[in-house]
């Protein structure tokens, strides 16, 4: 977006935001949900210091963003039903 | 209206004047009137400010920070070893892009401890990024922060402004002072309108992480906008003389140095004097002129080097000492005009708050124009006024 | 994995819209951007934030990015609450009243370097609200020991080898907040987000100055597997490391009641910074945190109900 010092802003504002950055990539585990151990209490979507447990309304089933998901694991951990596993990620 | 009042009082009335919206102060000495006068007015209901009394200086130049990011128009005051306490934030106001006013009432830093005037506190501060302004009487205070507003908040400037009044001299001395009409005043001021304000509607990120890659870019905006601010610190002046009939030479006030022997480089209240001493000498037949150093940030080179036209012999009077190979203002003097032959001395004195007097000034033309004969310096640097045993002082 | 947060099926118990995106910068596990999550999530977007040098400068992204959807207000480390005081008075002066000014930092931007400036606001009476997100040590640095890091716990600058070298708890600072003049003051943990949400919200109907102390796990500096932090937190709350309360009119009151605290020891095992403890020094942990939380207990029950 900015090519030269001439397109910049007279003042170092920011004012895009980050779910461009991929935080995805620092992830060595990942969440995997199952469903049919899932009560959607949303425990999981709650904790999730990185929004990357998605909930798009009430009654759905959780999913993961995998392009932010840092792999934290703070989802399986606060799970009440064991329902995230995580699991090694592999190239 | 013509009112007798000191520089203190004159740089309080002149926030006034600017229709200054957020003021945060902490008292120091020489300062403090200012401070004083702010609450007064505001308490009265004279002025329509928010007044912050602050736990230090640091905290006042942060709360000026954060209110003119709001899009508020600022102002403190201060001095010395509080101009010290504000130094990181003073950078910061650069960064930042705030296009805060404050007068500060010059004085030493310690220890030990001395309230009195000299330079050596504004004179560290040469780097932060700041304009720096320095006043020759009060009036030229009054006048100076009213044109520093027009000129900070300049979108192509952006930056902040140190009006500098010498400590007693000027912060204590009362004198006449014409103050400009209101209605005037606010045809010259236009408010303050920020291109990047905070704003719940419109959010942004203001001075947040920079990498390598763009951070350079960004610091040579500061060094193009101090560039601007030349030309704009002159339209302001010629603009102001449209309005209230009063100028102050620009940059660099030549007085009487067309075809001098000897020119004296001198910023502060002691142009005043030097220019007392020049009138008497050029009386005497004797060709000294005096180069008032009004703006020091940004650098006025370009009007510095014209004295090479004007005289062969230039004496720089630094009322600070930074340790270096001379002072602070004679370097800058010197590294202008090189390469144009000129011979040049550094005068260190009238510091801790010990006066320049006409005798003292009478000493460093003696000297020039001595130097003006002999065509070079007996030294660099000379320490006017020493008790060095000659029982001259 | 007991919780006392509601576990209410298929519904949100705290509010859905997020203020922070995704793609910030805080490490894995990290406490602060969910401290900053519930924050906005109980305060809406009429909202202006300042923050300090800290994990906090960092979290949110690098320019041109950043990472919050509320103006954002960055500067040095040791003016916080003085920027606040600047921020707020601007936007008196230009009449909106109604913007939440948060001050938000550290615990050495707040209990060290910054605290003048925070006093400094509380007795100016500033109508803000100043959040203190508390990882025990300053964490943007590399863990070097500050005036809120436990008794006991290990830092690069607390090596401590084999031994309790930090006898001193955790600077008192909601205690010298309350007797510096704050109008309402509490804690908050991110363990009990509802309970955060619920404390912010209540907090910004107050005017005047407002503190609250907030819990805010570091998993890098804590030495522990980022997936314990909220367990970790929520020990903190059950052994009484960390009680969730209120100051508010004169009286205290628990937000959180812990009728039964587990040992201190639960709390303490799961995090490296810990493990040097000898049973000894542990007991020695365990007798600090029963005399604060009995003081507590004491100081709540004075208030009456």
């Amino acid at each position: 977006m900015y090519k030269t010092y001439k397109d910049l802003p007279a003042e170092p504002v920011a004012s895009q935001h980050t779910e461009d950055i991929m935080t995805g990539t620092w992830r060595t585990i990942r969440p995997v949900l199952n469903e049919d151990k899932c009560i959607r209490c949303y425990m999981c979507w709650k904790f999730c210091p990185d929004m990357s447990m998605i909930v798009e309304k009430e009654g759905d089933y959780p999913h993961v963003d995998l392009d932010h998901c840092k792999g934290c694991g703070i989802c399986s951990n606060e799970c009440p039903r064991g329902a995230i596993r995580m699991e090694r990620e592999t190239l | 209206m013509i009112e007798m009042m000191n520089a203190n009082y004159a740089a309080a009335r002149a926030a006034k004047l600017a229709r200054v919206d957020v003021t945060a102060v902490y008292p120091i000495t020489p300062q403090t009137s200012i401070s004083e006068k702010l609450a007064e007015m505001v308490q009265k209901g004279e002025m329509d400010a928010k007044f912050m009394m602050m736990e230090s200086e640091h905290s006042a130049m942060s709360a000026l920070i954060g209110a003119s990011y709001v899009g508020a128009r600022t102002f403190t005051a201060t001095s010395s070893h509080g101009l010290a306490l504000m130094h990181e934030m003073l950078m910061w106001a650069v960064g930042a892009r705030r296009p805060i006013v404050m007068p500060v009432a010059a004085r030493t830093i310690g220890g030990p401890w001395n309230i009195w005037g000299e330079h050596h506190d504004v004179i560290t501060e040469r780097d932060t990024g700041w304009l720096q302004i320095f006043c020759e009487n009060n009036q030229e205070v009054l006048d100076t922060v009213l044109m520093a507003y027009r000129v900070a908040e300049d979108p192509e400037v952006m930056l902040p402004i140190m009006v500098i009044e010498d400590g007693f001299i000027l912060s204590h001395t009362v004198d006449i002072v014409d103050v400009p009409e209101q209605e005037k005043v606010d045809r010259y001021l236009p408010p303050f309108k920020p291109e990047y304000p905070v704003d719940v509607k419109n959010p942004m990120r203001h001075g947040g992480l920079m990498m390598p890659d763009w951070w350079t870019e960004f610091r040579y905006l500061i060094y193009q906008s101090q560039e601007v601010a030349r030309t704009k610190l002159l339209e302001a002046e010629k603009e102001f003389e449209a309005i209230f009939g009063r100028s102050y030479g620009g940059m660099m006030e030549y007085y009487k140095c067309d075809d001098a022997d000897a020119v004296l480089v001198v910023a502060g209240s002691a142009a005043g004097t030097a220019k007392e001493v020049a009138d008497r000498y050029r009386a005497e037949g004797k060709k000294v002129g005096v180069a008032k150093l009004r703006v020091f940030r940004p650098f006025p080179a370009e009007e510095v080097r014209r004295l090479a036209d004007m005289t062969t012999t230039i004496g720089v009077f630094d009322r600070s000492y930074t340790y270096g190979d001379g002072g602070a203002m004679f370097n800058e003097v010197r590294s202008a005009l090189q390469s144009t032959g000129s011979v040049m001395k550094d005068y260190v004195g009238g510091l801790g708050g010990r006066d320049v007097t006409v005798k003292f000034i009478e000493w460093i033309f003696d000297d020039l124009l001595r130097i003006a004969e002999a065509g070079k310096a007996d030294r660099t640097v000379e320490w006017v006024g020493l008790k060095d045993g000659t029982g001259r002082w | 994995m007991e919780s006392t947060e509601s576990t209410k099926r298929y519904k949100f118990t705290i509010p859905q819209e997020e203020y922070i995106t995704p793609g910030h910068s805080a490490c894995p596990g990290c406490g602060e951007p969910l401290a900053m999550r519930y924050l906005l999530k109980a305060l809406g977007p009429n909202t202006v934030i300042n923050v300090p040098a800290g994990c906090c400068a960092v979290i949110p992204g690098v320019w041109p990015r950043y990472a919050v959807k509320v103006p954002f207000v960055d500067h040095a480390f040791e003016c916080t609450a003085a920027v606040s005081s600047g921020i707020k008075a601007a936007l008196e002066k230009k009449g909106m009243d109604d913007v939440t000014v948060v001050g938000w930092a550290g615990d050495g931007g707040t209990v060290d370097i910054g605290l003048q400036a925070l006093s400094g606001a509380v007795d100016r009476d500033t109508d803000f609200l100043y959040v203190m997100y508390d990882n025990e040590a300053y964490m943007n640095t590399g863990i070097q020991c500050s005036g809120a890091t436990p008794c006991g716990a290990w830092t690069t600058t607390t090596p401590g080898g084999k031994h309790i070298q930090q006898r001193r708890d955790k600077k008192k600072i909601l205690d010298m907040m309350i007797a510096n003049g704050i109008v309402y003051g509490a804690t908050v943990s991110v363990a009990y987000p509802d309970d955060f949400i619920r404390t912010i919200q209540k907090a910004k109907g107050i005017k005047g100055p407002k503190f609250i102390h907030a819990y805010s796990p570091c998993p890098s500096g804590w030495r522990m597997d980022p997936r314990k932090a909220i367990e970790v937190s929520r020990l903190a709350v059950r052994t009484g490391a960390f009680p969730l309360y209120e100051f508010h009119n004169g009286k205290y009151s628990f937000t959180k009641e812990i009728k039964k605290r587990k040992p201190v020891e639960e709390y303490l095992r799961l995090q490296g910074r810990f493990k040097h403890l000898t049973p000894a020094d542990v007991a020695e942990v365990q007798a600090l945190v029963d005399r604060e939380y009995e003081a507590l207990v004491a100081k709540v029950g004075a208030s009456g109900r």
